[in-house]
């Protein structure tokens, strides 16, 4: 039905594009997987002919006998949200907030002269029905719903009007596993219902083995391989895809913690909102942390997993020492850890963010970034003294110590996350945070971050407090695992156990919505090694 | 959205007093006698006396301050020592002239600078979109007085279509109007150029926003897409500066008025400062900031309609 052939592109010059040919049949399901900047996204641009500017383009991309790329801008548009629907990633930013659902659905019709005013929101509100919204009404505004009701909008907009094809650009990477469990279901019901094809992109090679009955790898800009799910699966027969499906089930080796005395522990510990406005009055307040206790020990790596809005962000800012708990008290080395406490006392314990390059100012030299925690302390190294310290920790997270006077632009992605490591291990810290540490990272890169944590552990005798929504990484990474919902610890116990025989019914919904690889393919890689 | 008015507008009456006290504190509590100040330096120690009694001197500074505002609240805003006519009636004979000066300079500025600023940011990096650029810095960079002058010279002078100032009275609308239209366009210009440039930036970050290339996957075209999506997402700045605007053309316009011999606020408030009129001088600052404050509040008003998120606060 779609028939992509030798699809070269390159945008000013820079190759993105290299000779991609692949073929979706109607109803079939094709998963595209790579890393990022291999050139998923730009492929499926190509065939809405919606690339940037400065886009020099060849090959065809035929869907039946019409080849999109031949097409004017004024024909494309008859294709675009007609014959071909696309979602994206970031379901938060993907509605014009200023304008209500069943306007952006309705829209679609209206713009292909489909329907009338009074019928585009008839069929918009099927089609919101159909996509499991029928509870929220049409003149509501993206604001008022969550990330996975917004992503349901935005597939009501894309398939309004039955398109034969629906582009899926990463449609759950931003989403909770609970609701990219559903969003997967939904969008392989409708495909089923419809007898439409789905290109599904993604970097999720879990969520590719689920869903699609054929996938493509991508790297550089080539597709390396393509098959059948299960064959490829199966023969991972370019190099490139073992090692991705490798990096994915990776386990970095730990050594077995010497648990001692706690080194954090927290009794009790609440931490309460103002409710919503009701009028001039408020409502209940908000349990954002209900009652929290949990001890860390010395050299241990305890993990904490929950969805958004289950309070662990909460959580983090009171353990961390940003916000005042309502009640109870949380400790640090058995001192007690407030918004007022000692500067000295925060030296102790230093935390890794989602991304770093957020956190960098970008006009400091990396060895300005990670000497910063040093106003910590009362009496920090100076001179020679620094520069040492600057080297070493740059040593440790494996960055050479001439890096120190480069820029933060000029890293990658992990080689940034590596240097918010140094940043963090510079005052000799007893505790690590790593909230959502490798959650923005491709996978292999995330492997090698989750080796080098294991390794730093084991080299300076540290303990982690490791915050996800990633169950594979939190499984990999952690000693002991605190399950968080609404506010609350429902579950905690040793990691494998918790992974293996899951008590609380919230923890076993939770493992049941992680997409998982075929169980062998851990296997054969450990067989590899 | 209730919640929401009051409190702007609770906030916008504190603001109120809070001027109020300091213009009041500026002009009759910083050091000197404000009577001896207007009289000047050969004033007899007698006429100061009986200035002080006419300008109400004797009180207590709260006793003066509650009768500065009770006065102006009941619209009594005191005698022009100058003018010996009640402040009152000077005001209002001006603001005829420069609220609609104000209103007409700001709805012409709107009207050029919208449109000029989208085909600025649909333009791109394109030729329109640089010598729009080019004109709206040059717009900036070259001060009003002198556009007035050239527009007088040019169509006053020699064409003839317009006279080169005064103001006829609102006893003929349609050639009251006409003597404001250059003073206006004057007006305008600076001020489309600084607009157009915020609408420009404003229009090309909304462009880059996710939902603009969620609705070209719709099949919207580019300019479907910035009419539907993209201006009223990209107007809340732009208001924001219109709202600015609006209170520097009520009162920032004394040299087009005194280049235009137009008598409005600007002219008066000049005239009270270098004839030491200090309750003409008060009284209009007054006027003014009540002005300005009442636009930030219907601004305000305008987030509220542009976007919805603002409505459930």
């Amino acid at each position: 039905m779609i028939e992509i052939e030798h699809l070269t592109l390159g945008i000013r010059g820079t190759p993105i594009l290299d000779d991609v040919s692949l073929r979706i049949e109607q109803g079939e399901i094709f998963g595209l997987v790579g890393e990022s900047g291999s050139g998923k996204s730009m492929t499926a641009l190509s065939v809405m002919g919606l690339l940037p500017r400065g886009a020099t383009i060849s090959g065809a991309a035929r869907l039946d006998d019409v080849d999109l790329l031949a097409l004017r801008e004024h024909d494309l548009r008859r294709i675009r949200g007609n014959d071909i629907g696309m979602i994206f990633q970031e379901p938060m930013t993907a509605l014009n907030p200023v304008q209500t659902i069943g306007d952006q659905v309705a829209e679609t019709l209206l713009i292909h002269d489909a329907a009338d005013r009074v019928e585009a929101r008839r069929i918009a509100r099927d089609r919101l029905d159909r996509v499991g919204l029928s509870h929220i009404g049409l003149d509501r505004y993206p604001h008022e719903l969550s990330g996975g009701q917004r992503q349901r909008v935005c597939i009501a907009a894309a398939i309004a009007l039955h398109p034969r094809l629906l582009i899926a650009d990463e449609p759950t990477t931003a989403l909770d596993v609970t609701t990219q469990a559903q969003i997967l279901d939904l969008l392989k019901g409708i495909v089923a219902e419809e007898n439409m094809a789905l290109l599904l992109i993604t970097h999720d090679l879990a969520v590719v083995s689920d869903m699609a009955d054929r996938i493509a790898v991508m790297q550089n800009g080539m597709i390396v391989e393509q098959g059948d799910t299960a064959q490829v699966l199966r023969d991972q027969v370019h190099p490139y895809t073992s090692a991705l499906f490798a990096a994915s089930a990776h386990q970095p080796d730990r050594t077995e913690p010497t648990r001692s005395n706690a080194i954090l522990s927290l009794r009790d510990v609440h931490r309460h909102y103002p409710g919503p406005r009701q009028g001039f009055a408020r409502g209940e307040p908000v349990r954002a942390v209900d009652g929290v206790s949990f001890e860390l020990q010395r050299g241990e790596s305890l993990g904490l997993v929950g969805e958004s809005g289950c309070g662990k962000s909460t959580l983090t800012r009171a353990i961390l020492g940003l916000d005042p708990v309502t009640s109870g008290r949380i400790c640090l080395n058995g001192a007690e850890i407030s918004p007022a406490m000692p500067r000295a006392r925060r030296a102790q314990m230093q935390v890794v963010f989602q991304d770093p390059y957020g956190s960098f100012n970008p006009r400091w030299r990396v060895d300005r970034i990670i000497a910063e925690p040093y106003f910590l302390l009362d009496a920090p190294p100076r001179g020679i003294d620094r520069d040492d310290a600057i080297a070493r920790a740059l040593e440790a997270v494996r960055l050479s110590p001439g890096d120190a006077l480069k820029y933060p632009h000029e890293f990658s992605g992990g080689q940034r996350q590596r240097i918010a490591i140094a940043r963090a291990l510079i005052t000799r810290p007893d505790l690590l945070v790593l909230d959502e540490a490798v959650s923005a990272l491709d996978v292999s890169v995330r492997a090698q971050i989750l080796d080098l944590l294991a390794d730093l552990q084991t080299e300076f005798g540290l303990s982690y407090l490791f915050i996800s929504h990633d169950l594979t990484v939190v499984r990999a990474i952690t000693d002991r695992v605190l399950v968080m919902q609404a506010g609350r610890i429902v579950e905690q116990g040793e990691t494998e156990a918790v992974f293996t025989a899951p008590q609380h019914p919230y923890t076993q919904s939770l493992l049941a919505a992680a997409p998982r690889l075929p169980d062998d393919i851990g296997e054969r890689y450990d067989a590899l090694v | 959205m209730t919640r929401y008015l009051l409190v702007r507008a609770l906030s916008l009456s504190l603001s109120l007093i809070v001027a109020s006290v300091v213009i009041f504190a500026v002009i009759e509590v910083i050091p000197g006698d404000p009577a001896a100040f207007m009289l000047g330096l050969n004033a007899t120690d007698e006429s100061i006396a009986n200035l002080r009694a006419e300008l109400g001197l004797g009180g207590s500074l709260t006793e003066r301050y509650a009768n500065w505002i009770t006065g102006m609240l009941r619209g009594d805003f005191g005698t022009s020592y100058t003018y010996r006519v009640p402040v009152a009636e000077l005001i209002l004979d001006r603001i005829w002239v420069s609220l609609p000066l104000a209103i007409f300079a700001l709805i012409l500025s709107t009207l050029i600078a919208i449109p000029v600023g989208v085909i600025a940011a649909a333009t791109r990096g394109g030729a329109g979109d640089f010598s729009i650029m080019g004109a709206t810095q040059l717009g900036i960079a070259v001060p009003n007085f002198w556009f007035a002058m050239l527009l007088v010279l040019l169509f006053a002078v020699t064409l003839q279509w317009f006279s080169a100032g005064g103001f006829p009275g609102w006893d003929n609308p349609a050639a009251a109007l006409k003597a404001l239209t250059l003073p206006a366009i004057a007006l305008a210009l600076p001020q489309a150029s600084i607009l157009a440039r915020v609408m420009r930036s404003a229009l090309i970050e909304t462009l880059d926003q996710d939902y603009i290339r969620t609705a070209r996957a719709k099949g919207l075209s580019r300019s479907q897409a910035i009419r539907r999506h993209a201006l009223k997402n990209a107007l809340i700045p732009v208001l924001t500066i219109i709202g600015l605007q609006f209170s520097f053309l009520l009162a920032g316009a004394i040299i087009i008025e005194n280049v235009f011999f137009l008598p409005g606020l600007g002219r008066l408030i000049f005239q009270g400062i270098t004839q030491r009129d200090l309750v003409v001088v008060e009284s209009v600052t007054m006027l003014l900031v009540f002005a300005v404050i009442v636009v930030t509040f219907l601004v305000d008003i305008a987030y509220a309609i542009v976007d919805p998120r603002l409505r459930r606060r």
